[in-house]
């Protein structure tokens, strides 16, 4: 019996999976996804063997929410669907990943599935100029995994070998690269510091204060959070154009 | 389409200010060629522009009054009226000038009337040979390479659609196949000649009702044109193209959906269309969006040269694209 979890944004698409694989003898729809965020929620709590994911949906796409997924465990196959995308068609065919372009077919369905696997890394890096930027972070903790959008992302600060993402809630430790994700999300994060990716919008003011060093320093106020950003003296001309 | 010489439209207030730039522009070569020193250049042109300025609003006013009648003449007759307007204006100018002693040398004013005559066929030929250029022949032929291209995406998701009706609801599928046999009909054919509003947005409607199958309550379109003018004639595939860039840009990258406005009406013998979407910065891909836009300008400006404009703006997450045409019938 295997599990599946089907994302598409037209529910007509849904219900036409639907259909096709009630064809398949030993399938099992655990859940369906209007879009990947839902896809990924619904997966961390259903933990299906297959996911079937539309390529182009709203909030959050079928190739971000395919790299969320690397972080379920147990890691689930994935087969893409997509009505016409020569570009990322052009991808998955250079990479042997698997999809299905719609109108499905009841064959191809069960070819696709027989074949179905997990993603490997270097598929996985491969999918990365598809993406457009991310709609959310997804954090590994403790066998769970967690979404957050980066709307809510306060700051982004390089520690020894992680990365803390702060919100007002509390912090959160992922392990990438502060310049790769700063080259990702461009103008939406002000790199104040060496170690620091700031948002904007929660940028409430700026400050001199004292440093641990007894030097002036202009710093970074932050909204909803008690702490506050040290930018750095290469930085400072940031302050002056505010 | 212009099948024959035709006069330019003296109406239009492009035609003008070409007529206006290259007879300044005439000017300033003669007032290069006949310096000495780069000193003499601008009192030779201010004296030069003293007697042309005139001559030259006199002139635009004058056709833009006599247009409609000479333009009910042969394109020969109307030419000929025209030259002989420009020699009596410019006998007119410089007789009134004379009178006045404002000038220590007045140029002849038999030379001055010549001088006129070959400014307006030198004018009057650029336009004529611009019009050649959107002649019909090369302009078909443009034309026909400008046919509105099928998107894939929209072509695959409709099949898909229907697909997914076909057992539990038949009908529905059965009428959505029909629409998408007339839609694909027209975007197949020779879409060179105008066609008339109504027929455009009753395409529209066909088009807009395959979408909603699969995006369901996510669109919703508000037609605002009551006061439209259902037999105006415009080209053929202006506004459905718009309408799925409005739907691709605008409702798919919504979780909810949006409204898309389309608003239709005249004004000053001119029909405007506008269509007006949700617009998320940050869900943009531009690419598909510009080929149709220059697609569609490309067109506008092949059946209505400068008469036509297409201007598109984007603020308060809303992205409006503004047609106007001429109003033809």
């Amino acid at each position: 019996m295997l599990t599946i979890l089907i994302a598409d944004d037209e529910a007509p698409a849904r219900n036409r999976l639907r259909d096709l694989l009630g064809n398949i003898a030993e399938m099992h729809i655990v859940a369906e996804a209007k879009n990947g965020k839902q896809a990924i929620d619904l997966a961390i709590q259903t933990k299906p063997d297959l996911m079937l994911l539309d390529i182009r949906m709203p909030l959050m796409d079928g190739i971000e929410a395919a790299q969320h997924a690397q972080k379920l465990e147990p890691k689930p196959h994935i087969i893409f669907t997509t009505a016409f995308d020569a570009y990322a068609i052009k991808a998955f065919d250079l990479n042997a990943i698997d999809y299905l372009l719609k109108p499905i077919r009841l064959e191809r369905l069960q070819t696709a599935i027989d074949k179905a696997q997990a993603l490997k890394p270097k598929q996985i890096e491969a999918l990365k100029p598809l993406q457009k930027i991310r709609s959310h972070f997804s954090i590994h903790e403790r066998g769970r995994v967690i979404l957050i959008p980066v709307e809510q992302v306060i700051y982004l600060r390089a520690e020894l070998k992680y990365i803390t993402v702060r919100t007002v809630e509390r912090e959160y430790l992922i392990e990438e690269s502060l310049t790769h994700l700063e080259t990702e999300f461009g103008e939406r994060f002000l790199r104040l510091h060496r170690n620091c990716l700031v948002a904007p919008l929660f940028i409430t003011g700026y400050e001199k204060r004292l440093n641990e060093a007894n030097e002036e320093r202009w710093v970074a106020l932050l909204k909803g959070v008690s702490e506050t950003v040290a930018i750095s003296r290469r930085q400072q001309h940031l302050v002056r154009e505010t | 389409m212009r099948k024959n010489s035709r006069l330019p439209n003296l109406h239009n207030l492009g035609i003008h200010l070409r007529i206006l730039l290259i007879v300044n522009l005439l000017a300033a070569i003669t007032a290069v060629l006949f310096s000495k020193q780069l000193n003499d250049f601008l009192p030779l042109l201010a004296e030069l522009s003293a007697v042309v300025q005139p001559i030259l609003l006199l002139s635009m006013l004058s056709l833009y009054a006599l247009f409609p009648l000479i333009n009910k003449w042969h394109y020969w007759q109307g030419i000929v009226a025209i030259l002989l307007l420009e020699i009596g204006l410019t006998f007119l100018v410089f007789t009134f000038f004379n009178q006045l002693f404002l000038f220590e040398t007045i140029p002849n004013t038999y030379r001055a009337c010549l001088l006129s005559a070959i400014v307006t066929g030198i004018v009057f030929y650029y336009f004529h040979l611009q019009q050649r250029a959107y002649s019909p022949a090369i302009a078909e032929a443009r034309l026909q390479a400008l046919q509105a291209r099928i998107r894939p995406h929209f072509l695959f998701n409709s099949i898909n659609a229907v697909l997914s009706l076909i057992r539990s609801q038949p009908k529905r599928a059965e009428a959505a196949l029909e629409d998408m046999a007339d839609l694909f009909r027209v975007l197949m054919a020779d879409n060179r000649d105008l066609v008339p509003l109504a027929q455009e947005i009753a395409l529209c409607r066909q088009y807009l009702a395959l979408e909603k199958l699969r995006l369901e309550e996510r669109l919703k379109v508000t037609w605002q044109i009551d006061d439209m003018p259902p037999d105006a004639l415009i080209p053929p595939l202006i506004l459905q193209p718009l309408l799925e860039n409005a739907v691709y840009h605008g409702i798919e990258p919504m979780t909810d959906g949006g409204e898309i406005i389309v608003t239709i009406y005249t004004r000053h013998k001119e029909l405007h269309i506008s269509i007006n979407n949700p617009y998320a910065a940050q869900n943009q891909h531009l690419t598909g969006n510009k080929m149709a836009l220059k697609n569609i300008k490309e067109r506008l400006s092949l059946h209505f040269d400068l008469e036509a404009a297409l201007r598109t703006t984007a603020k308060q997450n809303r992205y409006d694209v503004h047609i106007r045409l001429p109003l033809t019938r």
